[in-house]
């Protein structure tokens, strides 16, 4: 396989130590099995996320972005840019097309970024990490570097919003959207493509600010796991993977539920099935451990099966 | 920005009679409202739905009937959560996520927007939070939250998360040095001169539809 190279944009929670840390963790295991090599974009800064609304202008958010895209232009020319967030990725997605479509908006944007000594050409692409992994690898070379199977482990795909709306995963529909499925079964898993709180919203940032009205989006997303039979959640989203899992003790101890729903990344998958240890695969940075994945990133490969 | 009631009482002048041209030229992607054909698929796929006064439907409607106050004071548009269901649903394609947050905002620097509104606070919060140092410091974003109502209040809210607080410790997921230093930008000055110049260039624009 031929290397692949990308300017890289972490974001904020998956910095050392930060929310999402065990993301970055897994991410960097699988991209080093895929031959992925991820480079950060020097001095890159926060997107500003969903919620910077308030005080925000528009201009004022497109030119967060764009000193991002800026800096991969300039220190990691021709490569595109890949978030592993999906807040990260949307507002990436949603500053280029708005630049894109407006001269104004872009030389305004422009003579906001002279003052930090940056311009933006508009050359630079926003992908997301999923995207890489289906279009750009492919299902089938995802496979190669699998030294193990993950055993039939029965996993209901969370794909949440932001990764899924509004602009997703090309080809793939809005209400059911199935790559994180097939990437499942890619990895020896069970997809359970029944589950029926797919693409339902966690309540996203507020979850801080609107908790009794989250806690009941998260208490559906865990429960209709359950009722499929669910050994674990599996998402693309930071946020989709904080608030799901470590919510369910507050919900637990308000409203005497006995919820302990594991809830990983695609990519703690792929690290633990690439022969990945626990470590590696970011799974002691979980509050729910997952006792299957800990116990199938435990075993030995034998040496001759790859 | 100046004062916030004379910004209002000036766009009051100026749109006396027109609330859907007052948010047309003034409103992210307000543009847009006159394009809504009032089928209610946005109210039925909105994730706080059952929790909002007015759906997305309703704020257009009543944005075409004039209801500036109504609309400007309703706490609707702040619980949108951005799942971007409404958008991707709504037979006109409008950017309804958008305009929902662009009538927060609009409702926000006019300083009419409900007070004590958590979703508005957490907001500001997180702004201010990401652009001191060019990203953000989760504790001291969470901390700010917990105390923004005063130090009791921040105490019991702290003291009511300490299990998650320690669970995510655990996890080396939360940092407790980051409360004197955490993750940031080297080039500070030059994010705050640029988040300066667009600012600027926000309001100068905004005063061209004075």
């Amino acid at each position: 396989m031929a290397k692949k190279e990308y300017a890289f944009y972490p974001g904020c929670s998956s910095q050392l130590r930060g929310s999402a840390s065990n993301y970055l963790v897994s991410v960097n295991t699988m991209c080093e099995k895929l031959d992925v090599k991820l480079t950060p974009i020097p001095d890159w800064n926060c997107c500003g996320a969903s919620i910077s609304y308030a005080a925000a202008g528009e201009l004022t958010r497109h030119v967060m972005t764009a000193r991002n895209f800026a800096l991969a232009e300039q220190h990691l020319p021709g490569q595109d840019i890949v978030a592993t967030c999906a807040a990260c990725w949307l507002g990436g997605r949603e500053t280029k097309d708005k630049l894109d479509a407006s001269s104004q908006m872009m030389a305004d944007t422009n003579e906001a970024l002279k003052e930090a000594g940056l311009h933006y050409k508009a050359e630079a692409q926003m992908r997301h990490m999923v995207e890489v992994l289906v279009e750009d690898i492919g299902y089938e070379e995802m496979k190669k570097p699998m030294v193990k199977s993950l055993e039939g482990a029965k996993i209901a795909g969370y794909v949440g919003c932001q990764t899924n709306r509004p602009f997703g995963i090309a080809g793939e529909s809005f209400e059911n959207p199935l790559y994180l499925d097939k990437l499942v079964e890619t990895m020896g898993g069970e997809a359970l493509t029944k589950y029926e709180q797919k693409v339902t919203c966690c309540g996203g940032s507020l979850a801080f600010s609107e908790p009794a009205k989250s806690q009941k989006q998260i208490r559906d997303i865990v429960e209709s796991a359950y009722d499929h039979g669910a050994e674990m959640i599996v998402t693309p989203c930071p946020l989709c993977q904080a608030n799901v899992e470590i919510y369910q003790s507050e919900i637990n101890r308000k409203q005497g539920t006995k919820l302990a729903m594991p809830v990983v990344y695609y990519s703690q998958l792929m690290a633990v099935a690439y022969g990945g240890n626990a470590k590696q695969a970011g799974l002691d940075g979980q509050v729910i451990p997952s006792k299957k994945l800990d116990e199938i990133a435990a075993k030995v490969v034998p040496v001759a099966t790859k | 920005m100046g004062n916030m009631t004379e910004l209002n009482e000036q766009a009051l002048a100026k749109y006396r009679n027109s609330f859907l041209h007052e948010v047309e030229e003034r409103v992210e992607e307000g543009d847009w409202v006159k394009m809504c054909m009032q089928c209610g698929v946005c109210a039925g796929s909105c994730t706080f739905g059952p929790h909002w006064e007015h759906s997305p439907q309703k704020i257009f409607m009543m944005i075409r009937a004039g209801k500036r106050e109504e609309v400007l004071r309703s706490d609707s548009m702040w619980m949108c959560t951005s799942c971007y269901n409404c958008v991707v649903r709504c037979p006109r394609k409008l950017p309804i996520t958008q305009i929902m947050h662009g009538l927060a905002q609009y409702a926000h620097r006019l300083g009419v927007a409900p007070k004590m509104q958590p979703t508005r606070d957490l907001s500001l919060i997180f702004w201010n939070n990401c652009i001191k140092t060019g990203r953000v410091n989760e504790l001291r974003f969470t901390l700010s939250l917990y105390f923004k109502d005063g130090l009791m209040a921040g105490i019991r809210q702290a003291l009511s998360m300490q299990s998650i607080a320690l669970a995510l410790l655990m996890a080396k997921r939360l940092n407790p040095l980051e409360f004197f230093k955490g993750h940031e930008c080297k080039d500070k000055a030059g994010i705050h001169r640029m988040l300066k110049k667009a600012q600027e260039i926000e309001s100068r624009r905004q005063g061209a539809h004075k």
